[in-house]
């Protein structure tokens, strides 16, 4: 591992590539982001074909009370004890690019424990498993698009990219959106991480302001006294838009 | 709490379209930026039944197995595939119960990660026909390193029937056409690689609209 990159060369990188997206405007991150190591032989070359989606590809799977438990969106119940760690509720609202509730969606999360470990089988890092926490929870959203989970701040944690390389505490999501198109994966940050500025994984969106859409805000009218503290966090699917909006809205 | 049950409801896509509200005439609202699956989803993503559109020991379930390759050839490990898809009778359908397949419904939707050597298997029936006469199912790509999944189709092209056209196939040189076309094998399973780069890269999919 002695020639493996430093965080400074890995920094570098990070500026260059933030240097040579300047003025295009990214809501997604690049696939082809040298400083996030195993994006190298795993992003296409050739350009994305566009195509209109068909009708399969306009609507999505469809989730129900029989997919999901309610009490999954309780990360914190799933065992005889408490788990360690900072008790937070998560909530928001998934929507459209228009503003409308994406409603009865299967959301999904999953995430590493207090300690920064995650049950998987491959992670190496010696931090403690806590016997009380899994780390994945689902929710259907309800009709105002809405979800809530509760659950343990995750800490953060090593990997490899580089040397010295830590991961800023986050919790990945799993979404559908009313069309298939709108699928998306992605991860939510808390705010104030000084891991942010470090990290190609997050780096890896150019644009501030859209990294910014990544970070929950801390809000104390959600926090519950004498019990865990409160995050907000809305996402926004858009994708592609249905074919009816845009007869509608043509010029849209 | 949800006041639709889409247990109710077996809607035609026309019917789900219709159901959506219109759009609001609100400010535009910016889409969520893509991360990372990561290397540590499979403890939390895969479920009981994922591969399993219909059981496995049908008359009518046909294999679509592949593997999912990087860029210098090698089996990728820690990819997710999904896979949505119309029915045998080319219906879009609207049941929920993918995560219970014992209740019988096929609900078009699978999901599966990929074994240590790259490879996947999903059971299915054939997509019936859609209007252009193409057999197909939408193919999504997660995997550690791949900070925005990718879409692609899996063209599937039963024995004696004739190679599908469509508006996509149409606009692709034959070379990379044939990435998303899938034919049984000798055992009757239909292969479908995904490479995520290089020379024999699959065909992926951009749709319009906001990204």
């Amino acid at each position: 591992m002695t020639d493996a990159p430093t965080q400074q060369d890995i920094s570098a990188e990070i500026a260059d590539a933030h240097r040579a997206a300047a003025g295009r405007a990214s809501r997604h991150p690049s696939r082809d982001s040298a400083p996030y190591r195993s994006s190298g032989l795993r992003h296409p070359t050739h350009e994305l074909v566009r195509v209109d989606p068909e009708e399969i590809e306009r609507v999505a799977p469809a989730f129900g009370h029989v997919d999901v438990d309610p009490y999954e969106n309780d990360l914190t119940i799933q065992h005889p004890g408490e788990p360690l760690g900072e008790r937070i509720i998560l909530t928001g609202r998934v929507l459209d690019g228009a503003g409308r509730p994406v409603r009865n969606q299967l959301v999904e999360v999953w995430q590493a424990n207090a300690s920064g470990r995650y049950v998987h089988k491959r992670d190496q890092h010696p931090a403690p498993l806590d016997p009380n926490f899994t780390g994945v929870g689902r929710t259907l959203t309800d009709d105002t698009g809405a979800y809530r989970f509760v659950t343990i701040k995750p800490g953060p944690y090593p990997w490899r990219n580089h040397r010295n390389a830590w991961r800023p505490a986050h919790i990945h999501f799993s979404l559908f959106g009313n069309a298939f198109t709108e699928r998306l994966v992605t991860q939510v940050y808390f705010p104030g991480d000084p891991l942010f500025a470090l990290d190609p994984i997050y780096q890896s969106i150019p644009d501030q302001a859209a990294r910014d859409r990544l970070i929950a805000t801390y809000d104390h009218d959600l926090t519950v006294p004498e019990w865990a503290t409160g995050y907000r966090w809305d996402i926004v699917l858009t994708g592609a838009t249905a074919t009816w909006r845009e007869d509608e809205h043509g010029d849209h | 709490m949800a006041t639709t049950e889409p247990d109710q409801a077996r809607l035609t896509a026309p019917e789900r379209l219709a159901h959506h509200e219109p759009p609001t005439g609100g400010p535009d609202l910016v889409q969520t930026p893509s991360q990372t699956i990561g290397p540590f989803f499979a403890f939390a993503l895969p479920f009981d039944g994922g591969p399993f559109l219909v059981p496995p020991a049908a008359p009518h379930a046909v294999r679509l197995h592949g593997s999912v390759l990087d860029g210098a050839g090698a089996p990728v490990p820690d990819a997710l595939l999904e896979v949505w898809q119309r029915d045998a009778d080319g219906r879009v359908v609207a049941e929920p119960g993918s995560r219970r397949r014992d209740r019988g419904a096929f609900t078009g939707f699978g999901r599966v990660a990929t074994e240590v050597d790259g490879t996947y298997e999903f059971r299915t029936e054939l997509p019936g026909p859609d209007a252009h006469g193409a057999r197909w199912a939408l193919v999504t790509v997660f995997a550690r390193g791949l900070l925005h999944h990718l879409f692609t189709r899996v063209y599937f092209v039963p024995g004696g029937e004739e190679e599908p056209t469509d508006v996509l196939l149409a606009q692709l040189p034959p070379e990379r056409r044939r990435t998303l076309l899938a034919g049984p094998d000798a055992d009757g399973a239909y292969r479908f690689d995904v490479r995520l780069q290089g020379e024999d890269e699959t065909v992926f999919l951009d749709y319009p609209g906001p990204r």
